[in-house]
């Protein structure tokens, strides 16, 4: 059901610093909008979003209804180490998904 | 028996009824500057070293790319920590709150937004000397998001 796409260079140059970009399907329902029978839709958000290389966190950032739907992150870091790269995503109704990409460091 | 309703006494009545409920349901500026206050704690924040990129005219408030860039060497001493985004009109004044070290060497964060209507959109800056700087753009919005269900 979840579909990520991530973007991120498959090699990098020590100390380099590289783009990541994260998109996710989400609706990212507000809690503010009527349905078509006239009541309120439930807020459904991913509320937290987490980036970590090898383990330890480089990156996160809380989300509010005013995220667009299908959020899409862009940001930054120093590639010190090869490894892998994992991107996490958190938020309501129980909803969880991680996905993770390998990068070389040379 | 003074108890009779003028016009006048029944048209501002009127007015207040009115415009209540809209106020209401929305964030205003006081409820930004309070949000502010909340993650700056109180501190000055200055103008300056945060750049806010985002389109002066939007056609879709439902997607708004926004792009907050800040001017910081990113080094263990001398970092951003977070960058804050708050709105004026949407119905709470947070946007995101994102969290940054020195691992990310740039101190840039881009995502698209929703916009419920032509407003004012801040970012605040944190650096890691507790100091708050910020930049405001304001935007306007043709069709605004959250107002029905188009699926």
């Amino acid at each position: 059901m979840t579909n990520v796409l991530i973007n991120v260079p498959r090699t990098a140059r020590k100390g380099e610093v590289i783009e990541l970009k994260a998109l996710i399907m989400h609706p990212m329902e507000t809690g503010f909008r009527p349905g078509t029978n006239g009541t309120i839709i439930p807020r459904n958000i991913i509320e937290r979003f987490v980036a970590t290389w090898n383990g330890a966190e480089i990156f996160s950032m809380d989300f509010s209804p005013a995220v667009a739907a299908n959020p899409f992150v862009s940001f930054f870091a120093v590639a010190e180490e090869s490894g892998t790269i994992a991107f996490r995503w958190t938020g309501d109704e129980g909803f969880e998904a991680e996905e993770s990409v390998a990068i070389d460091v040379a | 028996m003074a108890a009779r309703t003028t016009r006048r006494a029944f048209i501002a009545g009127a007015a207040v009824v009115s415009v209540l409920p809209v106020a209401a349901a929305r964030a205003t500026p006081a409820t930004m500057a309070a949000a502010i206050e909340e993650v700056t704690g109180g501190k000055p924040v200055r103008e300056g070293r945060v750049t806010l990129d985002v389109p002066p005219l939007v056609e879709n408030g439902n997607a708004v790319p926004l792009t907050v860039s800040v001017e910081s060497p990113m080094n263990e001493g001398d970092h951003v920590r977070a960058v804050h985004v708050f709105n004026e009109k949407n119905p709470q004044p947070h946007v995101f709150h994102a969290r940054l070290g020195p691992r990310n060497g740039k101190a840039q964060v881009a995502t698209r937004i929703k916009l419920g209507d032509s407003q004012r959109i801040v970012a605040i800056a944190e650096t890691s000397q507790g100091e708050f700087f910020s930049a405001g753009a304001d935007v306007i919005v043709t069709l605004a998001a959250c107002l029905e269900d188009l699926t």
